[in-house]
């Protein structure tokens, strides 16, 4: 919040202190932001500027009136950024070119700190907004879309490497190969923003410590959110659902540590949480609703607990693949629990299982899902739960829940 | 015929059975929805229940019910009658009547109490296992001469596609587990009508999971309307199959 | 009116009927004897078109009725046990044999009244007594006026007055020049009843006559002594 005023106060200041200069009638953007002078402000009337790789090296304040329009004509970058204290607002970034060679995109700022790009609509960009070397920027209010038939010819939505203390708030992507791309970014905030329908990961996360990820809504991407090798994350709030497929996960955690999943909701992913070599994780307060699996916990995973969360026409809790848990479970409440409640304190009086002999069976012969809910398997999970053979007996919650927690 | 049939419907509407069937079915679904507020979950408890009790129930008072008709079933074929016209009124009134009884039993708790696209899929799906195990058991009938022996084999149907079929399924999969099995493993499931039924279930509970299938054949079976059309399709079939092989039976068995 | 042409009827290995030729004709009442597992239930079931012949032809009129059904319109059935659905009621057993039946010409409602089974229609059919079952069966049977009359044992069960309306009955019927085939175990009832003697033992016939020949020929006077002499005969022979 503080660096959020801060930069009000800064492109008020500048706004108030330096020149006005419009494009238009005659003046290419180009033109004016050439003219213009560091602190700045060139404002773009209505209208389409078909106009190429617009490079900005002083601090400006742009702004579109009405939305004009920045087509790129499928060749070229738009705004370059190479200052700090650029802001960019306002503009409708259409058709940039498609490069890998040079991640051509609607906004890229290099080595730009205190960047500021809100209120933009994206359109068939390759990269939409692509950051790097470049701290403190805000990136808030952008509506970005693409769409190809393969992933490679598709950059990602919001991508920003190696940056710190950066703000990505009230975004909406779609149609991207990563919706939000964090690569060595620390220190930052992901909030507010619906990543949805992009072809790889809605979030693609690795190498940045000490970020926090809330309430954002992460919907039907190719594969989910992937969150890898990373400490001290916050995940907060989030909506993962509708992510279908063999390897689409609502949340996928490599090599995790030290972090936070608390009061997500995971509803109709084919896993919810996809977890390997986590440790020391708290899963506190999160829903998991009609996922194939709720989480699949890998062997791998240590230290990690799970407590207060709810599990509802889940078709399998959880699965693991091996025998040895070190992970702890307590007051989670699970639909599929049994048991009862004599001394009626809202606890069960007997542990809860959530490994079913189904699911262990199902991940050794897939194909075996086809006879999930029959009689047959119905009578090999009750025999299971009277004599354990081959699920781990010590994954267990000691504590069940006999009603829902609220979670809001 | 629709005379015939109305009269026959109504005699076996009014058997104590059917009312028990219709109690028996109305109150355990009343009690789920009492014991839950979740009609998710509802649904779910009340197919463990459907996709056993209504083979059962169908094809064993179809048997009982055709044996203890044979008597009749004689009269009419003295009858100036053509023996399609009885058998298909036989059929039609036995199938019309448990079918009555299962929609009530089971759809109107869920008229009173809510539900959601599950629900109408487990109606569907239940009333195409009464429609297939009438069909079984007027084959299973026509085929036999003695009521002790069609109850016999009825049961022996019921009990082998609930259950044995599945064992049988599972020990393939489990011993071919290094092969790709997809299409098999459809191919076979096609063999079992209680797991054509379920596969309409399952395709409604636990789409997010299926679709964690790595091949595309599943992909496209279970993603799209693929698999419900498939499972559809093959259902009919069963009833259709059965109850042409019976009439076939039926029109040259010596009664 | 029937001609019963070679008919063989094989179920499995068990030959019920080896070659059965006879001829039936109208005004006369044939008396079907033999003993159980004899074959005259197979031969009844043959011309009712319940059992189909493994080979030979039965034919009506001169047309073969084998695979047909509406020949059936002639026939009127008392099977020897009548069971009905059990909630089905006797007007609703009537109505139902009226639109199967689908019969233009006018109903012998003889039987109905005589055995007063009009007050009762309102009756479920499992409330019914043996006695009564029986008497619906045959008050069906008689009830389109159908020019053969085939009765399986049709006096078993039925009081001793229900058994003297029924007899009067059938032998209006033979004197209207009706065919009648009746079965029975109860020899002076076919003596009553009878004008002529079929005599079937493994799947053949044995004897085929007048009843006034058989007694003749054997020179008793009973129809069941005339018929034990027969039975022994053939089994000597």
């Amino acid at each position: 919040m503080m660096r959020w005023t801060a930069v009000m106060l800064m492109l008020g200041w500048q706004t108030a202190d330096g020149g006005v200069i419009r494009a238009g009638d005659g003046r290419s953007v180009v033109q004016a932001v050439e003219m213009a002078a560091a602190g700045d402000t060139v404002i773009v009337p209505q209208g389409t500027y078909a106009e190429g790789n617009i490079l900005i090296r002083k601090p400006l304040t742009v702004l579109g009136e009405n939305m004009p329009v920045m087509d790129g004509r499928m060749k070229d970058e738009i705004f370059t950024i190479a200052a700090e204290h650029v802001t960019i607002d306002g503009f409708r970034i259409i058709n940039t070119g498609r490069s890998s060679m040079e991640d051509l995109a609607g906004i890229k700022c290099l080595d730009a700190h205190h960047a500021v790009i809100r209120n933009n609509i994206f359109e068939n960009t390759f990269f939409g907004i692509h950051i790097s070397n470049s701290d403190h920027s805000t990136i808030s209010n952008n509506k970005l879309s693409s769409s190809a038939e393969f992933e490679y010819q598709l950059g990602n939505g919001i991508h920003l490497w190696k940056c710190k203390h950066a703000l990505i708030e009230g975004n909406e992507v779609t149609g991207h190969r990563d919706g939000i791309y964090f690569e060595f970014v620390t220190l930052s905030f992901i909030r507010k923003n619906i990543s949805q329908k992009n072809m790889r990961y809605g979030l693609h996360f690795m190498f940045s410590h000490d970020d926090a990820y809330e309430d954002n809504v992460f919907r039907n991407n190719g594969a989910g959110v992937s969150v890898m090798y990373t400490r001290h994350v916050k995940m907060h709030r989030n909506v993962f659902e509708d992510n279908w497929g063999s390897s689409s996960y609502g949340l996928l955690l490599k090599d995790i540590s030290d972090s936070e999943v608390i009061g997500n909701r995971f509803t109709g992913n084919t896993s919810g949480i996809y977890m390997e070599g986590t440790s020391r994780t708290v899963f506190d307060g999160n829903l998991f609703r009609q996922n194939g699996w709720a989480i699949k916990l890998m062997a791998s995973c240590d230290g990690n607990s799970f407590n207060r969360n709810n599990f509802s026409g889940n078709t399998f809790d959880i699965s693991t693949n091996g025998a040895l848990v070190l992970n702890s479970m307590s007051h989670n409440h699970w639909d599929k629990y049994e048991g009862y409640d004599l001394d009626r304190d809202g606890i069960g009086d007997i542990p809860f299982h959530p490994v079913s002999l189904f699911s262990v069976i199902s991940e050794h012969i897939p194909s075996a899902m086809l006879i999930w809910r029959s009689f047959l398997v119905f009578l090999l999970d009750r025999a299971e739960k009277v004599m354990p053979a081959v699920t781990p007996a010590n994954l267990k919650d000691d504590n069940p829940m006999m009603h829902a927690h609220d979670l809001g | 015929m629709p005379r015939i049939i109305k009269y026959i419907l109504y005699d076996i509407l009014r058997t104590r059975f059917i009312l028990f069937y219709t109690l028996f079915l109305l109150l355990s679904a009343v009690g789920m929805y009492q014991l839950d507020s979740d009609t998710s979950k509802v649904v779910l408890s009340m197919m463990n229940i459907v996709l056993i009790v209504v083979p059962l129930v169908s094809i064993v008072f179809t048997t009982i019910h055709f044996y203890n008709s044979y008597e009749f079933i004689e009269l009419m074929l003295a009858q100036p009658v053509n023996r399609t016209v009885v058998f298909l009124s036989q059929y039609l009134s036995v199938a019309l009547s448990l079918l009555l009884a299962y929609t009530v039993g089971i759809g109107l708790p869920m008229v009173f109490y809510g539900t959601e696209a599950s629900g109408l899929t487990l109606i569907l799906s239940g009333a195409m296992l009464t429609l297939v195990f009438v069909s079984l058991a007027f084959l299973s009938a026509v085929l036999t001469r003695d009521k002790a022996k069609a109850i016999g084999v009825a049961l022996l149907f019921w009990f082998y596609f609930s259950l044995i079929f599945d064992a049988f399924v599972l020990w393939i999969l489990y011993s071919f587990s290094d092969y790709p099995l997809e299409k098999v493993t459809v191919a076979l499931i096609a063999l079992n009508p209680v797991d054509l039924a379920r596969i309409l279930m399952i395709l409604q509970l636990d789409v997010s999971a299926l679709m964690g299938y790595t091949g595309a054949f599943f992909k496209d079976f279970f993603g799209g309307g693929m698999g419900f059309a498939f499972a559809t399709g093959v259902l009919l079939l069963w009833v259709a199959v059965p109850l042409g092989l019976a009439m076939r039976v039926f029109k040259r068995k010596d009664l | 009116m029937i001609s019963v042409e070679d008919i063989r009827k094989n179920f499995g290995n068990l030959r019920a009927l080896d070659g059965v030729s006879v001829e039936l004709s109208k005004g006369r009442s044939y008396a079907f004897i033999g003993p159980n597992g004899s074959g005259k239930t197979t031969l009844i079931k043959c011309i009712l078109g319940l059992v189909i012949p493994t080979s030979g032809d039965i034919r009506l009129e001169g047309e073969s009725i084998l695979n047909q059904w509406d020949y059936r319109a002639s026939i009127g059935y008392m099977p020897q046990i009548g069971r009905y659905p059990d909630n089905m009621r006797i007007g609703q057993l009537m109505d139902m044999m009226m639109n199967i039946r689908n019969h233009s010409g006018a109903l012998d409602e003889e039987l109905i009244a005589e055995f007063r089974l009009r007050d009762m229609y309102d009756k479920p059919m499992h409330g019914l007594s043996g006695g009564t079952r029986q008497k619906v069966s045959a008050a069906l049977a008689f009830l389109f006026n159908p020019p053969m009359l085939i009765l399986d044992e049709p006096t078993a069960g039925l009081d001793p007055v229900s058994v003297e309306i029924l007899k009067d009955k059938i032998n209006r019927e033979r004197t209207d020049g009706k065919l009648i085939v009746i079965t029975s175990h109860v020899m002076s009832d076919l003596d009553e009843l009878s004008s002529e003697v079929i005599y079937i033992c493994d799947g053949r016939i044995h004897y085929n006559d007048s009843i006034d020949n058989l007694k003749q020929e054997t020179g008793h006077e009973s129809l069941g002594r005339a018929i034990s002499k027969i039975m022994n005969r053939t089994a000597t022979a």
